[in-house]
């Protein structure tokens, strides 16, 4: 292990600014703010998945002593805040008034003195309902005699969303027309739930005085929270401050506005004082965005020698009871037109259709690029089908395939410019660590003796750092960041970012591009970040976007303030800009470098009686906002080792190899780290995640009891390489990290059980690997994993 | 997050007084030790009992003692103490077998031997395994104590033969010559059990002379395969023979779906791991780890 | 009901409901904001603090349960300026990113080396995996008390760096 201790000026191993205030305990979450006279919300929520609400009586609630208001769907319908726009363009209750359409659907809200009153005084409303039928199973949600679920929109009359598609589909039905080989599956990337360990929840303050609201909140886009509040509720923009404090993971789950924000708000403008709102475990995973519940049906075309030709995918994309999914507009199946992954292919086409059913609403989170997590699933495990099919070995026919590093930039069939790449390099690096021959010839051996072992290659591309403002916006605001950056007369920085951490580590990493870029050290360089009334406008941390935008935009500030620190420098050395030379820190006279200034001098000196040339004013700092020119493309092979008991399905994963590259690492201990937390979220996701339904819309994955999440136990000890492919268009050639591992390692765990699984036949099995599901795979007798186990 | 109703809540200072409590507050009151199975039920309001009696200062419940013939584990011994007690190792595996799946660490550490024993919980490890190991269970209630038989002790799911004012103070088990093992299947490490099952074997001149098969989380009545245990007894403890004892046990059952599996698989599963539990025991009696 | 907990050392009096959880006694009552809650079924181990020295899921103990005993917490755990070994090793090897998990995590590997002062990994996975992080993939949790054992983390409290097993098996408290 390579300790973090050395202190470089920009890039490389570093141990993180922030952490000195978590390890004592200091760190300052949303459910840590305290105001004077704060109030304490609790949400009331449906029982059922689907019903009509005939009354709702809430005076004995109202009667409770400690209880300050409590408030319903009717009392927001005066305020015309019932409902609510989704990132989406759809609309969202915030408190049901003519129907609730999933369980958990949020119905009232109550404001008491503390937390445990609030809870209490739910108890006390009393709602009457008359249930409806729900819809649970995506593929039923458009059968002709399925429920309406939102009546409440015109001319709504099914359950259907959007049809959206990529390719050409008339080419790619000639190519699998043609082809040799044809292997189709259905496949489930069933309904999982992000699961940050801090809940959801905000703090909201009126300041019925001033009119300034200030709301503290687990938001990973507090600019866009602000924006959309201003829009909503009609507080005039500048009148609202959103802080993001420090935030307890995110993994895209604190994206979008939730109903008991908006409560909150109207809380505090209700009752006059502070309110706050902190979901707790069950109402976490039962309300708020889930991720994936892509059902999908795989083609993939080949010669019988093993070169991939084509690639068509159905989806039936479940959405929940309200389109809340948050990715760019145009893009309502985001990303997952990159299906197509790392190879080249002659014909691709998918098509999405989104439907409506009774359960929570969201649709994209959970560290998945925009859905490109459900395409990598689909592209990998087809070209394991096909490797079994071909009989051919998975690691061999994919490097066969790959996308050569001649290629790039590389135009998909679906679109897409990858920007960079080796493939190949990846891939053996992967094999080589894994000592993958050894593996194959120990999985030989075993299987002569009845012992169930696989080996799971995965390779996948990722697409992110959305993204470019003519084709990326979330409710028609544009995906660019800003950045700031200001040098005191002692040259020390401060840099104020629009994107916020969760954990990331962003006062660490943004430090150090500013250091990189202007040769002062990272300590010197405060980052600022997470408060809106202090950081310029962006659209947050989520798709791995922070290091592709907001990173190119402090890269490109610093630049500025370089640039400006020139001119300084040559007033004080009295020489013209053009004749002076950078070095990290410091500009000297081209080939006289003892004739220089560094930048604590140059800094002094910009805030002095310094004459400066005409036009040029005096200080040291920048702004900057960076549209990025396209995508930035990380790729990775990923190689997991599991074994099977075929007795009892458990399996064990017993190594898991990933080799990244994501371009240039700008503190690779930080990459190391993001990387190790996707393997295991893709572990867990592969293994045990699910939030299924029974049959009446019930959530069975409501708690930590029902929906299980990794421990230390199951994650092997991971084992990285990595190779370094940078951006050719990004400023330091980044490409981020956050969600590689995510997206990459679900296929791997799952083709290394079917690998393993294999003699019995098996070609495939659905997610979560669970013993049963296993098991009764090996039996030829899959189990539905979305709903109830019967 | 979720916080529990009201309630009244008293600390008992000795056992007399936690049953003088008990009385004086009736059905409605609960016995609270570890609180890990009750208080989250509290939590998500699954209970709201009127009062919470306490016993988390009855040291003399706490103990582990060697009695006699007997092993006697106090009702409040927390499971990483019996986790952690070497005679528990030594003449019992089957209960350190079991204690090193229970939850977690962190729970183990607070999280009583008797309190998961009086919560009948259908899905519950130590039920099986003191099952299989045929323990006593001494409860004292104001009549004075009486003993139950651990096979008479669970009447169905969360349902115990305890009466109201009752309370369970220790828990016996002959220390004699037998081998055991403890069998688990769970989603992941911390999870209820799937399935489980242990295996108490006493082998005398090459036959089984006496057997008992606890299973959890298949709805065996009282947690036993009688069946099986039946079919043990006289016959040599050979892997044919272990696994017919497997099949009956998993007929024996009645498992019902749900989340962590179909009837069919946790059926299977009843045989697999009675069959394995029985081998491991098998084998540690030949004096090998198993 | 009044009750009297010693926290990190210093006794604390408060009038507390008795359901009060001991994790909320010690954020809202005493702001110590440094344990933190993620679930309302003792599964994730967020809220772990020690209750007379073992570690425990406090959201699962009631205020008044804790009520003349002792209680440390994350904000107990460093020496004055300067941090435990711990909590440099969390440091040193990238141990946390979110930092909800990471005082429950400490305190934990804290108790862990108090009684094996040189833990394997599968000790210590073991010794964690009643709590979650979501962010880490435990790799660097697991490195960073390993790091703590290794630069005289295991050394804090000698006497009572023993197995925490009982001294005698008859009549002993186990």
């Amino acid at each position: 292990m390579t300790t973090t201790h050395e202190r470089p000026v920009g890039f490389g191993r570093m141990a993180r600014k922030e952490d000195a205030r978590f390890v004592r305990g200091h760190g300052t979450y949303v459910d840590d703010v305290r105001l004077p006279g704060m109030l304490h919300g609790a949400i009331l929520r449906s029982p059922l998945a689907h019903a009509r609400i005939v009354s709702i009586d809430t005076s004995a609630a109202e009667a409770h002593p400690k209880v300050k208001a409590v408030i319903t769907g009717e009392t927001l319908a005066g305020l015309g805040l019932a409902w609510m726009p989704t990132l989406s363009y759809d609309t969202e209750a915030v408190l049901a008034t003519d129907k609730v359409r999933f369980q958990g659907q949020e119905v009232a809200f109550v404001v008491a003195e503390d937390r445990y009153a609030a809870r209490d005084a739910l108890e006390l409303i009393d709602v009457e309902y008359e249930p409806l039928p729900a819809v649970v199973d995506a593929r039923r949600a458009l059968d002709p005699d399925a429920p309406l679920i939102r009546d409440d929109k015109d001319h709504q009359t099914d359950n259907h969303i959007f049809d959206w598609s990529a390719g050409d589909e008339e080419r790619t039905d000639a190519v699998f027309e043609a082809a040799d080989v044809v292997v189709e599956q259905d496949m489930l990337y069933p309904r999982v739930h992000p699961a940050p360990l801090e809940t959801c929840g905000t703090v909201a303050d009126m300041d019925a005085i001033t009119g300034k609201l200030t709301v503290w909140s687990t938001t990973q886009a507090p600019h866009a929270h602000r924006t959309i509040y201003a829009m909503v509720a009609g507080i005039p923009e500048h009148k609202i401050r959103i802080i993001s404090p420090d935030i307890g993971g995110g993994f895209g789950n604190k994206v979008g506005i939730y109903p008991g924000y908006v409560c909150a708000v109207v809380g505090s403008i209700v009752t006059g004082k502070p309110v706050k709102w902190v979901e707790d475990r069950s109402e976490n995973l039962m309300s708020t965005s889930f991720a994936r519940d892509y059902h999908m049906h795989g083609g993939i075309a080949a010669t019988n020698d093993g070169k991939i030709l084509g690639l068509r995918v159905q989806v039936t994309a479940d959405h929940g009871a309200f389109n809340a999914t948050a990715q760019p507009t145009k893009f309502p199946a985001g990303f997952f037109g990159v299906f197509t992954g790392s190879y080249d292919l002659s014909a691709a086409h998918c098509a999405v259709t989104g439907v409506y059913t009774n359960k929570a609403p969201g649709g994209v989170a959970y560290a998945c690029s925009f859905r490109v997590t459900e395409a990598v699933y689909l592209v990998e495990r087809m070209v394991d089908l096909l490797a079994d099919r071909l009989g051919t070995d998975p690691a061999e026919l994919r490097m066969r395939n790959l996308l050569r590093p001649e290629q790039f930039p590389y135009h998909t069939q679906t679109g897409w410019e990858y920007d960079s790449g080796d493939y190949p390099r990846a891939l053996r690096q992967a094999m080589d660590i894994a000592h993958y021959e050894d593996l194959r010839r120990e999985q030989a051996e075993k299987r002569e003796r009845g012992e169930l072992m696989g080996i799971g290659v995965s390779f996948f591309t990722e697409a992110v750092g959305a993204g470019p403002r003519k084709h990326m916006d979330i409710l028609g605001l544009g995906m660019a960041d800003g950045a700031e950056l200001r040098v005191h007369p002692t040259g020390k920085a401060v840099l104020r970012i629009s994107v916020q951490s969760q954990g990331q580590g962003h006062e660490t990493t943004f430090a150090q591009i500013v250091s990189e870029e202007l040769g002062i050290p990272a300590e010197d360089v405060e980052v600022v970040h997470g408060d809106t009334d202090q950081t310029p406008f962006g659209l947050g941390t989520y798709g791995s976007r922070s290091t592709p935008v907001s990173g190119a935009a402090t890269a490109m500030v610093a630049r500025k303030v370089r640039e400006r620190a020139k001119i300084v420098a040559s007033a004080m050395l009295e020489v013209s800009p053009d004749d002076l030379e950078w070095e990290k820190g410091r500009w000297h006279v081209a080939g006289d470098p003892d004739q220089g200034r560094n930048m604590t001098e140059i800094a002094l000196a910009a805030h002095s009686d310094l004459e400066l040339p005409e036009g040029v004013e005096g200080q040291l700092d920048a702004t900057c906002v960076y549209n990025p020119p396209n995508l930035t493309f990380p790729f990775g092979a990923y190689i997991c080792v599991a074994d099977v008991d075929p007795d009892t399905g458990v399996v064990k994963v017993r190594r898991f190899v990933a080799v990244d590259d994501c371009g240039n690492r700008i503190n690779p201990t930080i990459v190391e780290g993001q990387v190790h937390g996707g393997l295991a979220d893709g572990l867990g996701m592969a293994l045990m995640q699910v939030i299924a339904f029974d049959e009446e819309g019930n959530c069975l994955g409501g708690s930590f009891m029902d929906y299980l999440l990794p421990t230390s136990v199951e994650c092997p000890s991971w084992e990285l390489g990595e190779t370094v492919t940078p951006s050719p268009h990004h400023p330091i050639g980044a490409k981020g990290i956050g969600e590689s591992a995510t997206v990459g390692s679900p296929a791997a765990v799952v083709n290394a059980v079917v690998d393993a699984l294999k003699p019995l036949g098996v070609h495939h099995v659905d997610m979560p690997l669970t013993p049963a599901a296993v098991w009764r795979a090996a039996q030829g007798r899959p189990l539905r994993t979305d709903l109830a186990i019967t | 997050m979720q916080v529990p109703a009201a309630f009244q809540y008293e600390r008992a200072a000795s056992l007399e007084q936690a049953i003088e409590l008990l009385t004086r507050y009736g059905p409605e009151a609960r016995v609270v030790a570890g609180g890990h199975s009750l208080l989250p039920m509290m939590k998500l309001r699954l209970a709201q009992p009127e009062a919470l009696i306490d016993i988390n200062g009855l040291g003399e419940l706490a103990l582990i003692r060697v009695d006699g013939h007997d092993l006697a584990v106090g009702a409040m011994v927390r499971h990483a103490e019996l986790l952690a007690s070497p005679v528990v190792g030594e003449h019992f595996p089957i209960l350190r077998d079991a204690e090193r799946v229970i939850a977690d660490p962190l729970v183990r550490n607070r999280g009583t031997v008797g309190g998961s024993l009086c919560q009948a919980d259908p899905s519950e490890d130590l039920s099986a395994a003191f099952s299989a190991l045929r323990a006593t269970l001494v409860a004292q209630g104001p009549g004075g104590r009486r003993t139950i038989g651990i096979r008479d002790f669970f009447l169905g799911p969360y349902e115990t033969a305890l009466n109201d004012a009752e309370l369970l103070v220790e828990i016996r088990v002959p220390i004699r010559s037998h081998a055991s093992a403890y069998r688990k299947v769970e989603r992941r490490v911390g999870d209820w059990a799937v399935v489980a099952a242990g295996a108490v074997l006493e082998i005398s001149g090459g036959v089984v002379t006496e057997a008992g098969i606890g299973l959890t989380a298949v709805g065996a009545p009282r947690f036993v395969a009688e069946g099986a245990e039946d079919f043990l007894r006289g016959r040599r403890p050979d892997e044919d023979v272990f696994a017919e004892a497997g099949r009956i046990a998993s007929q024996e059952c009645r498992p019902t779906a749900d989340q962590r599996g179909p009837v069919d698989y946790k059926r299977h599963l009843a045989g697999e791991l009675t069959t394995r539990a029985l081998r491991t025991a098998a084998a540690r009696a030949q004096g090998q780890e198993a | 009901m009044r009750i009297t907990v010693t926290v990190n050392g210093e006794q604390c009096t408060r009038d507390v409901e008795p359901r009060l959880l001991l994790v909320h006694f010690l954020r809202d009552e005493l702001g110590l904001t440094g344990t933190h809650w993620g679930c309302d079924t003792s599964n994730c181990g967020v809220c772990t603090v020690w209750l007379d020295g073992t570690p425990v899921k406090s959201c699962t103990v009631l205020a008044v349960m804790a009520d003349g005993h002792e209680v440390s917490t994350v904000e107990g755990l460093a020496h004055g300026a300067e941090l435990d070994p711990v909590q440099q090793g969390f440091v040193a090897c990238h141990g946390l990113q979110c930092g909800f998990c990471t005082p429950g995590m400490m305190m934990t590997a804290r108790w862990l080396l108090d009684h094996n002062a040189d833990p394997s990994e599968e000790d210590i996975r073991e010794a964690v995996s009643g709590q979650m992080c979501r962010c880490t993939g435990y790799e660097n949790i697991v490195r960073s008390i390993r790091w703590a054992a290794e630069h005289g983390g295991g050394a804090r409290t000698t006497d009572t760096a023993t197995e925490p097993a009982p001294a005698r098996e008859e009549e002993v408290r186990a």
